[in-house]
């Protein structure tokens, strides 16, 4: 059972990762337009980063 | 901010009017004041945008236009944001866009700024996702007690739980504490009050269960709880943010300029900004944007949009006109006698406002489940304790333990997603069709519809002119007809050209054009005057109809006009026909053109000559007579019916008083999807009953359960999870 001493953190840290990710996300205003994103990914036009 | 900002404009301000002489004349600093509104930002609503394709069409197409910077367009909210040099306008893009095929509309970037940071809304999805993330960590270990973990394990996993559960608590359920707080003060037992006594019991008991080495403890349902709620306030709030945007972005769509004449010279003003005494030049094809009386030029005025009449009204020096109206053929200018605020437009609108108030007494069914609900569950968990401290001689742990299950089991993560759920569904689907809600009880009272009413001009018909027979013409009258056409903006003379043009006919030579506003064009053909205009002026007797005439030496003809019907209106006519409807127009047209229409469409209960009261009475007594009625229009003389109608739609085209009366408007020009509006209508309002039964029925088995103190802290995640997915399931069902 010791391993759990390791799992149980290891688990809560990637998490973590996926709760920062969201919240970076939502900062940096993915969320505004996520139909437009979802047909943006079909057009020919390299689109790296949202413009604000 | 807006104290700090308006004490800028000030601070600002001050210094150039430092000398009265210098405030009373039409100063430098008004005109400064008039030129600063216009930034390089430029806001454009895009009704028909709906796939990878359009985006690509109007970002390239502006990104083509010499000034713009960027343009991005937004598909969700249906909308571009352009970064301009200041010399760009917005007419420009528009025509743009036009010439490939999408339809725009300017919007105000001033008015919208404000629904585009929406803070409450990202609070609530940061809340969902710390809860989320609280959810599925404690699951996890609550999976592994479930399953039998015991002694030491179990308490290191309930002491881990409670570290991730009581801090999401506190933060996630923030919204809910606050709004039972705020309704317990005024003595109301708000639907918030059972759901955070449910997430403080749980939490308490679980760490009060979990210090004394306890079986269950409920971190796992206390987060779930949370996590749902949140879900469904989190719809909730979208729906309204998105009928608050509409409603803003209407009041943008019709951007507030006029353009003022400051000693000769032309600038353009925010309207708010115009004052009584200004001089005001009205363009053709521009709408009144004051009332206010001409004082030179003279044209035709179109006032179909505030009285539903077709024919255009002749305009003089001296004439007395309203902000809305349309000038048709010559520049005017006009002395203002009230702008803004106490235009008769405005006037109108507090009208509309005040029968407003009688919709909003409309109790949804979101209302009515709670007001049953609330005091309910606090009865069966308050006996619960009563009867178990009773049956166990005073065990106050157990007796807690079961009422808080109590509460946890009934609480209503379906009953909170049941109605969200159903209204996100729907608008969404409704809104991809071109519809957007503006209010949130909308779907509901349009389930009940029995009965619509159309208003013609702008309404079912486009309010555009449309040659009758033409081709029945002599081909010479054509041809010197299409000539005349050609040389004038009047809505008549171009649809002419246009018919003229699609028959192939070649235009006759005609020279020394001239337009005489008010009157019409004419011209010289071999020798002869001839003359293209109103009846009086041309010399020719006038007919019933909406026409123009065309006088060559002695003899006239006289080209009829009927307004052509919005795509789709017979589809939707036809549509609520077949759905069991009572459909009517009223329309303040002339008999003629009404009974045509109406013909036309197959509605067999129409009146024409109506006037605004007496639409407001005819919605009033159908509604008195136990009707429910769906009222369509477009124009002033309609508001008034479309605040007393049990639930009414315009179309984006209608004037911001028409708009904000009505709870639906149709973004594009097609009138179709009013049949789809109905039809998604009456299956949302079934959606949603099927909803509150699911949830109903979780209880019904669970509640027992958990009175007799049989619920696990297992038994209370399976109903909570079920019952949430099975509500949100169903309201996808919606076709």
């Amino acid at each position: 059972m010791e391993i759990l001493a390791i799992l149980i953190p290891v688990s809560l840290f990637l998490g973590g990762i996926g709760l920062a990710a969201f919240f970076w996300a939502m900062k940096t205003k993915q969320f505004d337009d996520p139909e437009g994103d979802a047909q943006r990914i079909l057009t020919k036009e390299f689109d790296d980063k949202p413009r604000q | 901010m807006t104290v700090v900002d308006d004490f800028a404009q000030g601070a600002v301000r001050a210094p150039i009017s430092a000398c009265p002489a210098c405030a009373a004349a039409p100063s430098a600093e008004r005109i400064a004041a008039m030129r600063a509104d216009r930034d390089g930002r430029i806001m454009l609503s895009l009704p028909l945008a709906h796939c990878a394709a359009c985006i690509q069409t109007v970002e390239g197409a502006l990104s083509a236009v010499p000034g713009v910077r960027s343009a991005r367009v937004n598909l969700t909210r249906k909308r571009v944001s352009v970064e301009a040099a200041p010399g760009v306008t917005p007419a420009q893009l528009i025509a743009v866009l036009a010439g490939d095929g999408q339809e725009a509309h300017e919007l105000d970037p001033g008015l919208l700024s404000s629904t585009e940071t929406d803070r409450q809304g990202r609070d609530l999805l940061m809340r969902l996702g710390v809860a989320f993330f609280s959810m599925m960590n404690v699951m996890l270990l609550s999976v592994a007690v479930w399953s039998g973990a015991e002694d030491a394990t179990r308490d290191l996993f309930h002491w881990i739980s409670a570290a991730i559960a009581l801090p999401t608590v506190i933060f996630a359920g923030q919204p809910f504490f606050k709004s039972a707080w705020a309704s317990l003060r005024v003595g109301r037992l708000g639907m918030d009050v059972p759901i955070s006594l449910a997430l403080i019991l749980a939490s308490s008991i679980s760490v009060y269960e979990t210090w004394m080495s306890g079986h269950h403890a409920y971190f796992d349902a206390a987060v779930m709880l949370a996590f749902f709620l949140l879900l469904g306030r989190y719809l909730d709030h979208r729906t309204r943010a998105i009928a608050r945007s509409a409603a803003e972005e209407l009041a943008a769509l019709e951007v507030p300029r006029a353009i003022v004449l400051v000693d000769g010279a032309e600038v353009e003003t925010a309207i708010s900004l115009v004052i009584a005494g200004d001089t005001v030049l009205v363009r053709p094809g521009a709408r009144m944007p004051v009332d206010g009386v001409v004082l030179t030029g003279a044209s035709e005025v179109d006032r179909s949009l505030l009285t539903g009449e077709s024919l255009p009204v002749q305009a003089q020096p001296g004439t007395v006109v309203s902000a809305g109206e349309v000038n048709l053929t010559g520049p005017m200018t006009l002395r203002v006698t009230a702008a803004g605020k106490d235009s008769s437009l405005h006037r109108m609108a507090d009208l509309v406002a005040v029968a407003e108030g009688t919709k909003t007494r409309y109790t949804s069914l979101a209302d009515r489940a709670a007001s049953l609900y609330s005091p309910l569950v606090h009865i069966l968990s308050f006996s619960a304790f009563g009867y178990w401290m009773w049956a166990t001689g005073g065990d106050v742990r157990y007796a807690i333990n079961i009422s808080a299950a109590v509460l946890i089991i009934t609480c209503p993560c379906a009953l909170g997603l049941a109605v969200p759920a159903v209204i996100t569904s729907a608008s969404g689907k409704l809104f991809r069709k071109g519809l957007l809600i503006k209010h949130g009880t909308a779907l509901e009272r349009l389930a009940e519809v029995d009965t619509v009413v159309f208003d013609k001009t702008g309404t079912l018909t486009m309010g555009v002119p449309e040659p009758v027979a033409l081709a029945d013409h002599p081909p010479q009258v054509l041809a010197l007809a299409a000539a005349l056409a050609a040389g004038s903006s009047h809505p008549l003379a171009r649809a002419l050209a246009d018919g003229a043009a699609v028959l192939g006919v070649q235009a006759a030579e005609v020279t020394d054009l001239r337009e005489v506003p008010g009157y019409g064009i004419e011209g010289q053909w071999q020798g002869n005057l001839v003359r293209l205009g109103r009846a009086d002026w041309c010399g020719a007797e006038a007919i019933a109809q909406t026409a123009t005439y065309l006088a060559l030496g002695g003899q006239t003809h006289a080209f009829a006009f009927t307004d052509r019907p919005r795509p789709g209106a017979a589809e939707a006519v036809t549509a609520l026909k077949a759905a069991g409807m009572t459909v009517e127009l009223l329309s303040g047209d002339a008999e003629a053109p009404v009974r045509e229409l109406a013909e036309r469409l197959g509605i067999a209960n129409w009146k024409a000559g109506v006037l605004p009261a007496e639409k407001a009475a005819r919605v009033a007594d159908l509604s008195a007579a136990g009707r429910r009625v769906l009222m369509v229009g477009d124009g002033l003389n309609d508001t008034a019916a479309l605040a007393a109608a049990h639930v009414s739609i315009s179309p984006a085209t209608a004037l911001d008083a028409a708009r904000v009366a009505s709870d639906i408007v149709l973004l594009g020009q097609d009138m179709a999807p009013i049949a789809d509006a109905v039809r998604i209508g009456r299956q949302s309002a079934r959606r949603m009953v099927e909803n509150f039964v699911i949830s109903g029925g979780y209880n019904v088995i669970a509640v027992p359960l958990a009175l007799v103190g049989l619920a696990t802290p297992l038994a209370a995640a399976l109903a909570m999870s079920l019952s949430s997915i099975t509500v949100s399931l169903n309201a996808m069902r919606l076709k």
